[in-house]
């Protein structure tokens, strides 16, 4: 007896790249082709190989990597606030159900309120600096963790956490064992979550405010109608994501290897 | 029913007394007393004010989080089901997800112009993704022991996705549904502020940019209101779609 073919067909790990390399390549072949075939006009999208050599320009200055500095250390600072106040915030009332009945109507009121209302009142409190995108960051990515934190709590097993109260765990235990093994995946997912909205925020706000960072020097670019060059950045910004987004996936594969979404993902 | 009252209504109502008492004698510009704010609220938000305004918005917002969420959950249980569509499309997937979408919108003028067009386009290029991403997560997460049962009771196509994936990642997606609602609100937004002629997200930069700082306030507390509104209307959708679900863990909690 084998156990290969047990399950549905799996594809090896270096066949899960060659596929993913493909659809890439997929895609800037088709960016290069729909303006250099006249379907789309180039004045709109410049073809790959254009947005590239802007790129490479753009890479060669001191100015851009100052920019992608600014904007990484917006967006760890936020993120971090966010994470830590949220996930904080999120265990606490979720483990005490008196809490989660009282602040449920001021945490959804509160929540949609969306963050780029408060740009006003950011420039107003910090001007163009980077306590304003701080603001807008940390007001964003909160809620992100918080919602799914309170939505993992919601999902603890409710044999588990009998078994565990009739094993006399305490409150702490309870939180430490049953309800944050729960809410870890959904812990994760909210921070991924938050990481790329903390990213969509910092770049918002340097685009509209002209705190330093990308976003100010994509509205150049803009302004001064360089559209090779914004699509560069905004390319930049992108891949600034993808890079955020990988380390953040690879953080959940990590921490979370024994969850049922990751275990039925592991080469036997 | 006194208590549940008590508790929706107990904490906004001690934060709003609180900012009320607090800015009552506020000489600061920027954060005038709340009760010149609720002043402003009415005679700014006049019926009419609300239909060329706030009922553009909504339209714009309803058209663009409905087409994300069909375009997200179908392209997302295609996704999540077939492990090599997936690999293929993940990076591509993961690399538009993470642009962030208000630098997308010169972009999307460029081709769109500044029509509703534009702005609907802005809000699904947006909130596609949480639902995409949810949807995934929750088909991908589709208990074993279930899957196994399906195969082996030789359940496929369609009966597959009605009976087990949809079902089985619903919570999950429910959850997306619910953070593109957010980041809906906050494209429509941004997508007035950057070329509009009526809109809330209009209106309110305008009231910014004359410095007309109560009626700023009044915008944003509106703002949150119909953020609110949506919420609970989404909140009495989910209850509903998800009424198993919500039975089976009350049911497993009283056992």
């Amino acid at each position: 007896m084998t156990a290969v073919g047990a399950a549905a067909p799996r594809t090896a790990p270096g066949g899960r790249a060659l596929l993913g390399l493909s659809g890439l390549a997929g895609l800037l072949v088709l960016v290069e082709l729909l303006p250099r075939t006249g379907i789309v006009s180039d004045s709109y999208l410049p073809p790959t190989s254009r947005i590239l050599a802007a790129l490479a320009d753009e890479a060669a200055t001191g100015a851009f990597w100052v920019a992608v500095g600014d904007t990484l250390t917006a967006w760890a600072i936020g993120l971090a606030i966010a994470v830590v106040a949220g996930v904080g915030a999120g265990v606490l009332i979720g483990a005490v159900p008196v809490l989660r009945a009282v602040t449920a109507s001021t945490v959804e009121f509160l929540r949609p309120i969306p963050s780029v209302a408060l740009i006003p009142l950011a420039v107003l409190l910090y001007g163009s600096d980077l306590g304003s995108t701080l603001l807008l960051v940390v007001y964003a990515a909160f809620w992100q963790v918080l919602v799914q934190v309170l939505y993992g709590v919601a999902d603890v097993d409710p044999v588990a956490d009998e078994t565990a109260r009739s094993f006399r765990f305490g409150p702490w235990a309870r939180i430490r064992y049953v309800l944050w093994p729960t809410a870890l995946p959904y812990v994760f997912t909210g921070v991924r979550l938050a990481a790329s909205v903390a990213l969509v925020l910092a770049v918002t706000a340097e685009l509209v405010i002209g705190a330093p960072g990308l976003g100010a020097v994509i509205a150049v670019a803009q302004t001064s109608n360089a559209i090779t060059t914004m699509y560069a950045l905004i390319v930049v910004t992108g891949l600034l994501g993808v890079a955020i987004n990988l380390a953040a996936r690879y953080a959940e594969r990590h921490f979370l290897a024994w969850h049922q979404s990751v275990r039925g993902e592991a080469p036997s | 029913m006194i208590k549940r009252l008590l508790l929706v209504l107990g904490l906004p109502v001690v934060l709003f007394v609180t900012w009320y008492a607090a800015s009552a004698n506020s000489e600061n510009f920027y954060a005038p007393p709340l009760r010149q704010i609720l002043a402003a609220f009415v005679d700014t938000w006049t019926p009419e004010r609300l239909r060329a305004d706030v009922l553009p918005s909504l339209a714009r917002l309803g058209a663009g989080y409905l087409l994300a969420a069909l375009i997200g959950i179908a392209a997302g249980v295609a996704i999540g089901a077939n492990p090599r569509l997936r690999a293929a499309a993940e990076p591509v997937l993961e690399f538009f997800r993470a642009v962030p979408p208000p630098v997308l919108v010169p972009v999307i003028m460029l081709f769109a112009g500044i029509g509703n067009g534009m702005k609907v386009i802005v809000i699904v290029s947006g909130c596609v993704w949480p639902v995409l991403l949810n949807t995934v997560e929750g088909v991908r997460a589709t208990d074993g022991v279930l899957a196994d049962t399906a195969r082996a009771y030789g359940l496929t196509g369609a009966a597959r996705l009605r009976h087990l994936l949809l079902p089985s990642a619903s919570p999950q997606i429910i959850a997306g549904l619910r953070q593109a609602l957010s980041i809906a609100i906050i494209l429509m937004v941004i997508s007035e502020m950057f070329a509009a002629s009526n809109g809330l997200g209009f209106t309110i930069v305008q009231f910014q940019r004359s410095f007309a700082i109560p009626e700023m306030w009044s915008g944003i507390i509106l703002l949150g209101l119909l953020g609110f509104g949506l919420s609970e209307l989404f909140r009495l959708a989910e209850r509903h779609a998800l009424a198993w679900y919500h039975g089976l863990r009350d049911a497993q909690r009283r056992s």
